[in-house]
């Protein structure tokens, strides 16, 4: 039999003299590299860590508040001194009723109401939403007026922060924005169990307001709510759409090549062109109102289309081409293939790309702060055309506040939104598994 | 011919080959020796063609092996099928023409020292050179791939044929002339009839070379005409 | 006795082992030319297929055979760039009138592809998705029967029947190329191109498509492209060998990979090609 040795000289048998030569450094190079990509990780982690940390340990008091619970007499005589609630409704919106909530809790610690000094601190130590609170009670049924009822009333700003223990009470009196007398009462009422912190609904609930105590995010909630689902009705489609035509219709001629170029490019513009075209598209020519989250919507519906466009088409490719050929070797038409094969397959990676498409567009700010959405709004908009903020320009705003009691709504503004932002990938994630795991 | 993109698929034809070559050499020289052995009573040389027909057999059964083996290992198409299963048939003619080499030496002892006439012993020593140029052309211009030369070989049988059957004629006469000669007459006419089939068998190795080469069968066989038989026998 | 002459009992002997030749033309293609963009992948190529036999493409990669396939049901109509000239002919008309709709042209001409390429649904969707996109049948029990006949004529009924509503890409490889081919022969074709069906199944399979592709020749037409010689010479009977976009010689299978007549054909099918 013939044998390849023998025939050829090509091979030559003789092993060189010495096959490990570097083979140590290139273990310990690759050592090495994994040494760095552990550090980058770490690194990453730490940053991260650390965020979550400093948010959190300073936010999480933001979702309780320090309330007093006091037993108010609707007196009429200080509601209405000259009994004039029946000609003139108007006086029941004007009473003084931070001063009922003072008396009774002048009365609950045990002291004239006409001692002056003590009346100042006691405006001091309750929130002036006590106003609100009141009035809403005495409008929603007048008969209350004569009674007396229990009411939680929430303590000022500063003494909120001095119960949850953010003043240092080591610090002179002068120095500090609560006195003595109020830490004592405050002591008192917490022994008596009347002064207790609750779930800081207000938070989820209230617009704007001056008054930390009082300022909530109801209002960026719902203005971020409606923009989203403008984001979802109007750029889902549209993308879904466009892309479909371009990848599976449209001749791949310049023209095609052009655009695609632009989509790109218009997913790497600064989302603040985004607001500048807004403004001048949406408010200035069409006349649409300021401020107002349609608007919002339509300038994030502009940022985000790109972004889905691409997912979407990136999802469309990566469908397996045997798939098509299937669909159109048996005779489908394009849009067959295209509905019935094709987009069920890409569903998950559409999917994906456009929850993480709004959940960028939760988190915009700059392209909202030029139509106007950084407002003081303190009446939860019914529709997209009222006035509006979202939650990332509300966090921008309370950033600005100097309060000390605006840096822990700050904080626990950023918590709130994170948490959404966690919850929109998580849906995605839950979306792709259970779209994949159909096909 | 190219050369196969599978170089030691070119090796093992050209061993095939090679055997076939060899094989073919070895019988056309077992043909003359037994031939010699019978005119000159050599039973020596009559003996080593005995014992070379076994070296023949081996060659054939290595033949047959390696064909086996090519096949079911590179499954060969077209020419290189042809020449793969047209090795085996000529390997078979070949090992059957040895057999035949061996079966005149068998009878180089019974003739014995018999004198033989002249002219006799002329005409087998003419077939046999005859049949042994056979042999060494069928080879030849298979090797040459010369297509038109193994279709002439056909004809050339014939000539083997007209010295067979002069060498019956003879033969025949010298039996009517003196019976006692019958026996030794019988065996020589043995070898005459064997050195005929194995320009038989030239034929079928020319055949088969023809169709190795070329791919073309050869028209059905001519006519044989074989002029020792009555011609009312054939039916 | 009635003698035959030699010739005589060779024609005989023929007609006994393979008459092949007399199927009437199915298709025909005349001066194909195919272009890519600024390329030239086809050049005049000229070949009939004959009803119920089975037409081998070979070739090396590249030789324009699967183009040539791909043509016989307008597949390259989905490639933008490629541009066909010539006629071809289905049951003498002309599939690239634009009369034909090509929806209609792929029924009749129906395709299985190199990689076994199910949808990713039931077995029973990927059966009933053609007639139900051609409107073969109305009722459940139409489409039951439709499913049931065209497993059973892929040969995989037996193996399917209890797992009609599994996912299709659960089966094996060989499972799934002959769930594609009872996918094509659901629309009742009167074609079935195969692009090398076989290049990705183990011999078993191969072998198992092989036995199909012979049983389906008696309703069906089929041209096949392959890259395995051995399998051109085992299911087809005519053989037409490409190289560089033309055809180089088209013939009776026996021939083709016993005595073919041109060099080129000769040193491809011997490995000698290249």
């Amino acid at each position: 039999m013939t044998d390849i040795a023998s025939s050829g000289t090509l091979i030559d048998a003789k092993a060189p003299p010495r096959r490990d030569i570097g083979l140590k450094r290139r273990y310990a190079a690759e050592r090495r590299f994994r040494i760095y990509g552990i550090l980058a990780v770490s690194v990453g982690l730490v940053f991260l860590a650390v965020m979550l940390f400093s948010i959190i340990s300073q936010g999480y008091t933001a979702f309780s508040q320090t309330a007093v619970t006091l037993p108010i007499t609707f007196d009429p005589a200080v509601i209405d001194p000259k009994n004039e609630r029946e000609s003139d409704p108007t006086k029941l919106q004007t009473a003084n009723y931070p001063a009922l909530a003072q008396k009774a809790l002048a009365e609950k610690l045990g002291f004239a109401a006409n001692d002056r000094a003590a009346t100042r601190q006691l405006r001091g130590f309750l929130s002036d939403t006590s106003r609100v609170q009141l009035r809403d009670i005495v409008m929603a049924d007048p008969s209350v007026i004569g009674t007396t009822r229990d009411v939680e009333i929430l303590t000022s700003a500063n003494i909120d922060s001095a119960f949850k223990g953010q003043i240092d009470l080591d610090v002179p009196e002068a120095n500090r924005k609560v006195s003595d007398q109020q830490v004592g009462w405050m002591r008192k009422l917490s022994e008596e169990g009347a002064l207790a912190t609750r779930f800081n609904t207000g938070l989820f609930t209230n617009g704007a307001s001056s008054r930390p105590e009082s300022a909530g995010m109801g209002v960026a909630i719902v203005g971020s709510f409606y923009m989203m689902l403008i984001v979802l009705l109007v750029a889902l489609p549209v993308g879904v759409a466009a892309s479909i035509y371009l990848e599976e219709f449209a001749p791949k001629t310049k023209f095609t090549d052009l655009i695609e170029v632009n989509i790109n490019n218009l997913a790497a513009v600064p989302s603040i062109v985004f607001g500048l075209l807004g403004l001048a598209v949406f408010v200035n020519f069409f006349g649409l109102p300021r401020s107002a989250s349609v608007v919002g919507g339509l300038v994030l519906t502009l940022m985000t289309l790109p972004t889905i466009i691409i997912a979407t088409r990136a999802a469309l490719v990566a469908v397996p081409p045997s798939i098509r050929s299937a669909a159109l070797g048996l005779g489908a038409s394009r849009m067959q293939m295209v509905f019935h094969h094709v987009l069920p397959l890409a569903m998950p990676g559409i999917l994906t790309g456009t929850i993480i498409g709004l959940a960028r567009a939760l988190g915009e700010t700059a392209p909202l702060l030029l139509i106007g959405m950084v407002a003081f709004v303190a009446d939860i908009p019914s529709t997209p055309l009222d006035p509006a903020t979202a939650l990332p320009v509300q966090i921008y705003m309370w950033a600005n506040e100097a309060e000390r009691a605006f840096v822990e709504r700050l904080s626990g503004a950023i918590i709130i939104l994170l948490i959404f932002l966690m919850a929109m990938n998580l849906t995605a994630i839950i979306l792709r598994r259970k779209f994949e795991r159909r096909w | 011919m190219g050369e196969h993109t599978v170089s030691s698929f070119d090796q093992e034809l050209d061993e095939i080959d090679r055997l076939i070559v060899q094989m073919g050499t070895l019988a056309q020289r077992m043909v003359g020796d037994s031939t010699k052995a019978l005119l000159s009573a050599d039973e020596r040389l009559a003996a080593r063609v005995i014992s070379e027909d076994a070296t023949l057999d081996a060659f054939q059964r290595d033949l047959d092996a390696r064909v086996i083996t090519l096949i079911g290992k590179r499954q060969p198409m077209a020419q290189d099928l042809r020449a793969a299963v047209g090795a085996l048939r000529m390997a078979a003619d070949l090992e059957r023409i040895g057999d035949l080499a061996k079966n005149v030496a068998k009878r180089v002892n019974a003739v014995g020292r018999t004198p033989v006439s002249e002219t006799l012993s002329n005409s087998i020593e003419a077939m046999s050179r005859v049949v042994q140029d056979a042999v060494s052309d069928v080879l030849d211009h298979y090797t040459a791939h010369n297509a038109e030369a193994l279709q002439a070989l056909r004809v050339d049988d014939e000539k083997i044929d007209i010295r067979y059957t002069a060498i019956f004629r003879e033969l025949l006469t010298y039996m009517m002339e003196d019976p006692r000669v019958i026996t030794t007459c019988t065996h020589l006419l043995f070898c005459a009839k064997n050195l005929e089939r194995i320009g038989d068998h030239v034929t079928n190795i020319a055949e088969n070379a023809y169709y190795v080469t070329t791919g073309l069968q050869l028209p059905a066989k001519r006519p044989k005409r074989d002029e020792t038989m009555p011609a009312a026998s054939v039916s | 006795m009635n003698l035959m002459t030699g010739s005589q009992v060779e024609n005989a002997v023929h007609q006994q082992t393979g008459g092949v030749e007399n199927t009437p033309l199915k298709m025909r293609g005349r001066k194909v030319n195919v272009f890519y963009g600024p390329k030239q992948a086809l050049f005049g190529v000229d070949l009939d297929v004959r009803q119920n036999q089975v037409t081998a493409l070979i070739g090396p990669s590249g030789c324009g055979k699967s183009t040539f396939l791909r043509c016989l049901n307008r597949m390259n109509d989905t490639v933008d760039s490629a541009r066909v000239e010539g006629d071809i002919t289905l049951d003498g008309e002309n599939i690239y009138d634009p009369k034909i709709d090509v929806v209609e042209l792929r029924a009749r001409v129906g395709m299985v592809f190199q990689k076994p390429n199910p949808f990713p649904k039931s077995i029973y969707e990927n059966v009933a998705y053609g007639p139900r996109i051609h409107g073969l049948a109305r009722r459940k029990a139409d489409f039951d029967g439709i499913v049931e006949k065209s497993l059973q004529r892929a040969g995989l009924w037996s193996e399917v029947k209890d797992r009609l509503h599994e996912p299709g890409t659960g089966l094996s490889g060989g499972q799934q190329q002959r769930l594609c081919i009872a996918r094509a022969i659901a629309v009742s074709p009167e074609v079935i191109l195969m692009d090398e069906p076989c290049s990705a199944l183990d011999p078993i399979a191969t072998a198992r498509i092989e036995e199909l592709i012979d049983e389906l020749r008696q309703n069906y037409t089929i041209v096949i492209v392959t890259h395995s010689m051995q399998q051109a010479a085992r299911v087809s009977q005519r053989t037409a060998m490409f190289h560089l976009g033309n055809l180089v010689e088209e013939g009776p299978t026996e021939k083709m990979f016993t005595n073919p007549d041109e060099k080129r054909t000769r040193d491809y099918i011997t490995g000698r090609y290249g």
